[in-house]
């Protein structure tokens, strides 16, 4: 048995074709392709929001590496590096992680009864060197990353200005949201998976 | 100027998990509804969710708003086999209470309460929260969907062999790992697009 290469969350689970973990996927065809046509729709197909496909890249790459590397950051990362300059960019990719990897989720929840289970944690700041190598439209955008990964309850109206800024139209930044929510299932289901099948 | 996202009466934030239903508005511009293209509308898959600023925001990306939502319903309502509806739903609540999704939750807790008919367990998660002593089947998927979200994911054998022991099958577990990784995808909008508010 060999594992399939056309399906990328097999690929990222380790599912063999003909496999019992195959055959139960197989038993939820409208999730399997979904699944599958969402990662096409966000890095295989034409662009027409306005992130480059390397743009795309370093996020996964960042995504996959805070959830503590894997199948899934060694994927994103290998596509980067094929990308022009993406040999540079994957190592600042890695770098950024390194300092940038916690454990969440923590973040704040609005004043009140909740308050009590207000968790601190790190705001995800790149250095004034690092800015200037990724440029500051990617490094705006990989501390917008680090929130969704690790605390999303902290998001607010007012941290779109800084992507604004930095160029991010309203499309664009829906696009890179849902790269970041998407990454976030598809590793959750591999690993998952990867446990269910061993 | 958005009309949509400043110009609007400022209605309360909730600030505690709710079976109520909720509002929610979007902090950046929706796609307006007599402006959406017909590849929009196709993303949206069910038209009735032009009236969702949630959903026309997302329709700004159709192709990934429409393969999310088939995936969605699938995950959710495709109940042939597997884990029945109600922990699908209590998984994506649980998920929804450990990430923080006040609105997520609210809409969750409500499908499981429909489907369970137990509102009173659906609203110990809420008011406890994913600590809460419900029984055995209910403790495993609550801790099992709470482990998928945590980052570093702390998922592991330990979790499958107890929801095998309390009689879950494979398919059933992967609806489980499907339900709760979902979630992790929808909080993620859900949290960082917009608000929820009462009423």
């Amino acid at each position: 048995m060999t594992v399939q290469d056309t399906d990328i969350l097999d690929r990222l689970s380790g599912i063999a074709s003909g496999s019992a973990l195959d055959a139960l996927r197989r038993e939820r065809p409208q999730t399997r392709d979904n699944v599958q046509a969402s990662y096409e729709a966000l890095f295989t197909a034409a662009d027409e929001t306005g992130i480059s496909q390397s743009e795309r890249l370093v996020v996964a790459s960042f995504v996959g590496l805070l959830h503590g590397g894997g199948p899934a950051a060694a994927h994103y990362l290998g596509l980067l590096e094929a990308q022009p300059n993406g040999v540079a960019l994957a190592a600042l990719v890695r770098g950024l992680a390194e300092r940038a990897t916690t454990s969440g989720p923590y973040g704040a929840y609005p004043a009140g009864p909740l308050s009590s289970e207000d968790v601190d944690g790190l705001t995800f700041k790149l250095e004034a060197d690092r800015r200037a190598a990724l440029g500051e439209r990617l490094a705006v955008a990989l501390e917008h990353v680090h929130q969704l990964v690790f605390h999303p309850r902290d998001a607010k109206a007012s941290d779109f200005a800084p992507l604004k800024n930095a160029g991010w139209s309203t499309p664009a930044i829906v696009t890179l949201s849902q790269i970041v929510a998407y990454l976030s299932f598809q590793i959750r289901a591999a690993h998952g998976l990867r446990v269910l099948g061993a | 100027m958005s009309n949509t996202t400043l110009d609007r009466p400022a209605k309360a934030a909730p600030n505690v998990f709710t079976q109520a239903e909720l509002g929610w508005n979007a902090w950046l511009d929706p796609v307006p509804e007599g402006a959406l293209t017909e590849r929009q509308k196709q993303g949206l898959v069910d038209i009735a969710r032009a009236k969702s600023p949630y959903f026309r925001l997302l329709a700004h990306d159709p192709d990934i708003l429409r393969t999310r939502t088939l995936a969605d319903k699938d995950i959710f309502y495709n109940t042939k086999a597997g884990l029945p509806r109600a922990e699908r739903e209590l998984a994506a609540a649980a998920t929804s209470r450990s990430n923080g999704c006040i609105y997520c939750a609210s809409v969750h807790a409500r499908f499981a309460t429909t489907f369970s008919k137990r509102r009173e367990d659906v609203q110990r998660l809420l008011d406890e929260g994913v600590g809460a002593d419900i029984d055995p089947l209910w403790n495993a998927i609550i801790e099992a969907s709470v482990a998928l979200t945590a980052t570093p994911i702390a998922f592991g054998p330990e979790h499958v062999r107890k929801l095998r022991d309390l009689g879950l099958d494979d398919l059933a577990i992967s609806d489980l790992i499907h339900s709760a990784s979902f979630f992790n995808w929808a909080n993620r909008l859900m949290l960082s697009l917009g608000e929820p508010e009462i009423g």
